[in-house]
């Protein structure tokens, strides 16, 4: 296989990968690096420095949109960034120091642990809480656009819950070349009681800060090969602005199930891998 | 302007600044793949081993000396550099668009994240 050849394959993997991580919102970058490394041999440095420069561009090119329709936050992004991108630069001077088999074994565990997540049924959201002391402090409340036009009010509850959160998915995201988007929307939706709808988004708006943090750290370790990352980035990028457009007509459900599937799948694979050694 | 600016004037100027940093990085990172296919396109590529890139491609001043010289890998490194510097500048217009509004406490937070971002693109890494 010459470099022609191996960039068109590298850039279609990419391109279904972000196509199906739009699709699904789960994202395309957990799919990237098992794809890279167990498909395309690539080393476990080069994959993930790949990856985070595809994270960055998906994310980036998605939250323009969101943030003019209003869903963002960006008082609660902004203020949350502190946390991630703290982690970030943890998490990406720890991917330097600890060996790839083990960076491959964590990798699988996320990987399993976000499969198990886009199954679990969400718990019903709570509207109407009282104002939380600290988050009213912070200016974190906010409203908007409903599904059915009318503008809706929340509440932010939980900040230093949400905030340990965001550290924990920025130094996920510096160790492995992700967005952590699942734990960032964990942290909003769940523990902080932001609506869903502005906890993906908003949690879309702060990976790319995230993702900065840690890729200039990659890039002056050289992590971040021209010739690998160019067809992930275009791939990634072109595959999920296509999807996030088909997005509204298409039925999800058993994509998700199939999609899932497949994240479980490569994460045994990466555990596997990582424990023989063979990464 | 007569009235102070609001979240709704940063939020359309902060959806416009992200769309053109992808668009224009993008652009940039298919011109140098296209240069580098020409080149290098019958090569065989080895990622197999990690050896790291060479200096000229981890550095600033490095990627736009090789980019300048219309070097295929430095034409997209620059289009890399130029997308992680995307969700940086957004940061920065932060600054000025929460101190517009008088929001100083919203300045400082903004602050502090600039500067986690621009240690890790100039300071960090750079001690070996």
């Amino acid at each position: 296989m010459n470099t022609l050849e191996f960039t068109i394959l590298v850039a279609m993997g990419s391109f279904i990968a972000g196509l199906l991580g739009a699709l699904t919102g789960l994202g395309g970058g957990v799919v990237l690096v098992p794809l890279l490394t167990i498909f395309f041999k690539a080393d476990l440095r080069y994959a993930i420095g790949a990856s985070l420069v595809s994270v960055i561009a998906t994310s980036s090119g998605a939250a323009a949109a969101y943030v003019k329709e209003g869903f963002s936050n960006i008082r609660i992004g902004m203020f949350l960034e502190i946390a991630t991108t703290v982690g970030a630069l943890c998490g990406a001077f720890l991917a330097t120091i600890v060996p790839t088999r083990f960076l491959a074994i964590i990798f699988g565990v996320v990987l399993l642990y976000s499969a198990y997540l886009s199954r679990k049924p969400r718990p019903p959201e709570q509207r109407n809480l009282p104002p939380d002391r600290l988050a009213t402090k912070l200016k974190m409340n906010g409203s908007f656009p409903g599904d059915d036009g009318e503008i809706r009010h929340y509440n932010v509850q939980n900040v230093p819950t949400g905030f340990g959160f965001m550290f924990g998915a920025g130094a996920l995201s510096g160790l492995l070349g992700i967005g952590s988007g699942a734990v960032k929307v964990l942290a909003m939706d769940q523990a902080m009681k932001i609506p869903f709808k502005v906890s993906t988004t908003t949690s879309n708006f702060m990976i790319g800060v995230t993702a900065a943090a840690s890729a200039g750290i990659y890039l002056s370790r050289g992590y971040i090969d021209p010739g690998l990352a160019m067809p992930v980035m275009l791939g990634v990028l072109a595959g999920s602005l296509l999807g996030a457009r088909i997005l509204m007509r298409a039925e999800t459900r058993v994509l998700r199930l199939v999609f899932s599937i497949v994240i479980a799948f490569l994460g045994a694979q990466m555990i596997y891998k990582g424990i023989g050694g063979t990464i | 302007m007569t009235r102070p600016w609001s979240d709704q004037d940063i939020e359309g100027i902060i959806g416009n600044l992200l769309r053109a940093g992808v668009i224009i990085s993008a652009a940039i990172v298919f011109a140098g793949g296209l240069v580098y296919l020409l080149g290098y396109g019958s090569s065989h590529p080895d990622y197999r081993v990690f050896r790291g890139e060479p200096p000229d491609l981890r550095t600033l001043t490095g990627i736009i000396h090789d980019a300048f010289g219309l070097q295929g890998r430095g034409i997209i490194q620059l289009g890399l550099v130029l997308l992680i510097a995307t969700p940086v500048a957004r940061v920065a217009f932060s600054i000025w668009g929460f101190a517009a509004e008088g929001d100083r406490m919203y300045v400082t937070f903004t602050v502090i994240v600039f500067v986690i971002l621009l240690y890790s693109l100039v300071g960090a890494g750079y001690g070996y």
